[in-house]
């Protein structure tokens, strides 16, 4: 059957999320863009809605199953807060969440419970290449299989908290598939070139990371010596993206709404006037579509239904045009105060185009 | 739960409404384009049969004989099902409109009149209007709101309605237009057009109401039928009343709404709240079988679509349909949410008008996209696209324009009435 409802566990998630992303993320979202940093308690406390310990397995440390529903619906709600706190609150994630998908029952006894287990800890993972075209199944960093292992070559951008990160999942070409490769901190050859400036996520720490023949033990190779399917990996990444996406735009949409009801224009409220008041129809009718796009995606991935990636990626295809068109209209109907850094939809729409080039910065 | 598993009952009366389009819809589409204003009858009669036979299509539960309701299963049973026959509608509409939207539009029962009794009616005015369309020959009702000088703006409707105090007979004066079946239900059936009149020039909305006008009531004339440029297999007339006489009862709703109140005006208003994401899944429908069309001919030179590339890698061709995708499939689901709504009962206007203003955009486009992309082949009348072109554009219009849906989903964000958001 159809339903559009969530479930009762879920709801409670949601809401607790949604109270931790009023009261603690929004407020401390602009001065960590600002200083470029994030307040490590901020995110500890968003660590602790135990979104991720919920979908490992109590064999492995944690207290429950993985549903993509509840991830999106999860995730969502943390980017309604903020983008790079949300980012930096699912970090581990990028790390734990494709060894449970695609590890091997080493790598999830190893890896999982010391992540869950613990306080938020840094585990990142490296995807993104220095390429406009950047395509997640055509890497140009390579593994090559040697005696001892795998040698991984290359340079990895945007790669978040990588100074700061116990280990790394690279992901490298090998055999012309994508696949993933266990990296301890302090590995010999991982040289971390530097801290990166972009356009938004300024709290968000982002390295570019080169991987000059790093030596990986072959148990360290993600699923062990056979590897694994990259595509599950990839459908979870765009769904976690997409579903950011939905709540980046509500936030900007709501943030819109609420100032063009407040301010005066000609006698009548901003709101009142239909080019605005139709705007705004429009921001919120494609929120809610991509919204449940992103839903059903979600529900096809946690189902195995067999289109299940290609709407996966149809969801964050409508997402990066949703995210786009809804930031730039609530800094439109703000007017010069929307490009004032004091109100923050100048920062939701910096984020907002960078939904179409962060596939790879969250998972769930 | 959050779920999206296709019910059995709807991939089954799906299957079957396949057939029906692929058989006696897609085979016509051509000819009853382009011979506006003839009725097929054949596809009238099979589905007038098959929907008496399997109950199809309604949206009520029906009165069934009591000794068959005794074989019902326990109530505890039939509690654990959820309520579907919404969602069965939109997809009975989208599957049918697949086929072709303009013969979808002259299928026998109710439309939108049945869906006005249905919303605003007591029980004894839905059994007495409403009961003719099991009967033996299909029958056809229509709802008349649109008048020469009044479209979206339905407040503004001149047509009256005075209570002739000595017969008790309301009288019923003026024109309306854009009758969608309105000829078939009034002179090629025993059916009935709901005919919106104002009790009260004066009153504006509060003295708005919805009357019955039965075929065979000599006060109501067909004066017209457009010439329109698409859906041209579903009839448009012009309905002349003239001194329209009607009992006392086909006034809809009870008569304590005599006295003035806007709850008359709000019945209609909630007809549409059932009623547009029905009417924007027949516009889906129509650009789905744009989008298929196109994929397959593209297919047959050799062009398959690379879905998972970066976007940079994409073809301009790859890129268009993938966005049509997205458009096409996030706007079915804002419908199958409006209806799962209505199925729930669950208040569903900004829903509903959202799943609306989400279609009438996506559904134009994709189909003047598929042209274009087919080039000469797609302006070509050997294909279908250009009619689809010229069927789907209806869905931004009727039943409320995009633009006053807009205004409605504007409404509901701000909250404001009518009066602070004109």
């Amino acid at each position: 059957m159809y339903s559009f409802e969530p479930s009762e566990e879920q709801k409670m998630l949601v809401d607790a999320i949604n109270r931790y992303a009023i009261t603690d993320l929004r407020k401390q979202a602009h001065q960590a863009e600002e200083d470029n940093q994030l307040p490590i308690p901020l995110v500890e406390k968003g660590w602790e809605l135990g979104f991720l310990q919920a979908s490992i397995p109590e064999a492995f440390g944690g207290f429950g199953e993985r549903s993509a529903v509840t991830g999106v619906l999860a995730a969502e709600e943390l980017a309604y807060g903020d983008l790079a706190g949300a980012m930096a609150i699912l970090l581990p994630g990028l790390f734990a969440t494709p060894i449970l998908l695609a590890g091997d029952d080493a790598q999830k006894e190893t890896y999982l419970p010391p992540i869950v287990e613990a306080e938020w800890t840094p585990y990142t993972s490296a995807l993104i290449e220095a390429q406009f075209d950047f395509d997640p199944n055509k890497l140009n960093t390579v593994a090559e299989k040697n005696g001892k292992g795998y040698l991984l070559k290359g340079e990895k951008i945007y790669v978040p908290f990588a100074e700061e990160a116990h280990a790394v999942l690279v992901y490298a070409q090998y055999g012309g598939d994508t696949q993933g490769f266990i990296v301890p901190k302090d590995t010999e050859g991982v040289e971390i070139v530097e801290r990166q400036k972009v356009m938004g996520v300024n709290a968000l720490p982002l390295y570019k990371v080169k991987f000059n023949d790093v030596l990986v033990p072959r148990e360290n190779r993600l699923g062990g010596e056979a590897g694994h399917d990259f595509a599950p990996i990839l459908d979870a990444s765009r769904l976690g993206l997409a579903a950011m996406a939905v709540g980046l735009s509500r936030a900007a949409f709501e943030y819109a709404r609420d100032y063009a009801k407040e301010r005066d224009v000609f006698g009548v409220k901003v709101a009142q006037k239909q080019t605005i008041a139709f705007m705004m129809a429009e921001m919120v009718t494609e929120i809610e579509a991509i919204r449940l796009l992103t839903w059903e995606a979600a529900w096809m991935v946690d189902n195995n239904k067999e289109d299940a990636s290609k709407e996966a990626y149809l969801a964050l295809t409508g997402a990066m045009d949703m995210a786009m068109m809804v930031t730039d209209r609530a800094v439109q109907i703000l007017g010069g105060h929307g490009y004032i850094r004091e109100h923050p939809v100048e920062l939701w729409m910096r984020n907002g185009r960078g939904i179409a080039t962060m596939l790879g910065l969250t998972i769930v | 739960m959050i779920e999206f598993e296709m019910p059995k009952p709807i991939a089954q009366q799906n299957y079957v409404l396949k057939t029906v389009a692929d058989n006696m819809m897609r085979p016509v589409s051509r000819h009853f384009d382009e011979h506006e204003h003839e009725i097929p009858w054949d596809y009238i009669n099979f589905m007038h049969m098959a929907m008496r036979a399997t109950g199809a299509g309604s949206l009520a539960p029906r009165e069934r004989p009591k000794d068959e309701k005794k074989e019902e299963k326990p109530d505890e049973e039939k509690k654990k099902r959820p309520p579907i026959a919404y969602q069965m509608l939109a997809f009975m509409l989208e599957t049918l409109s697949w086929g072709d939207v303009g013969i979808y539009l002259v299928t026998p029962g109710g439309g939108l009149g049945s869906a006005a009794v249905e919303a605003a009616g007591t029980p004894e005015q839905k059994q007495k209007f409403l009961a003719r369309f099991a009967e033996e020959k299909p029958t056809f009702a229509a709802m008349a709101m649109t008048e020469p000088q009044a479209g979206s703006d339905t407040s503004a409707i001149r047509a009256t309605a005075v209570l002739d105090k000595e017969t008790n007979e309301w009288i019923l004066n003026g024109e309306k237009i854009f009758v969608t079946a309105g000829h078939k239900a009034l002179l090629e059936s025993q059916g009935f057009v709901v005919v919106w009149a104002t009790i009260d020039p004066k009153a504006g909305r509060a003295g708005m109401r919805s009357f019955v006008v039965e075929a065979g009531n000599p006060g109501a004339t067909v004066t017209k039928l457009e010439h329109k440029l698409g859906i041209r297999a579903s009839d448009t007339a012009s309905i002349v009343m003239q001194d329209c006489r009607v009992p006392f009862d086909a006034m809809l709703g009870s008569p304590e709404i005599v006295t003035k109140s806007t709850k008359g005006f709000k019945g209609a208003m909630a007809t549409f709240d059932a009623t547009r994401p029905l009417v924007a899944a027949t516009g889906i429908g129509v650009a789905r079988a744009s989008l298929e069309l196109l994929i397959e001919t593209l297919a047959a030179q050799g062009i398959t679509i690379r879905y998972g590339l970066p976007r940079q890698k994409l073809t301009n061709i790859e890129r268009e349909i993938i966005d049509m995708e997205v458009m096409l499939r996030s706007a079915w689901l804002l419908i199958l949410k409006a209806v799962w709504m209505a199925d729930n009962r669950k208040h569903n206007p900004m829903e509903a008008s959202m799943s609306k203003v989400r279609a009438g955009d996506v559904v134009t486009k994709v189909t003047q996209k598929a042209v274009e992309i087919m080039g000469p082949l797609g302006y070509s009348r050997d294909l279908l696209l250009e009619k689809w072109f010229r069927d789907a554009k209806i869905t931004d219009i009727y039943e409320g324009t995009g633009q006053i849906n807009r205004l409605i989903v504007a409404r509901n964000i701000f909250d404001y009435s009518g009066s602070e958001l004109r």
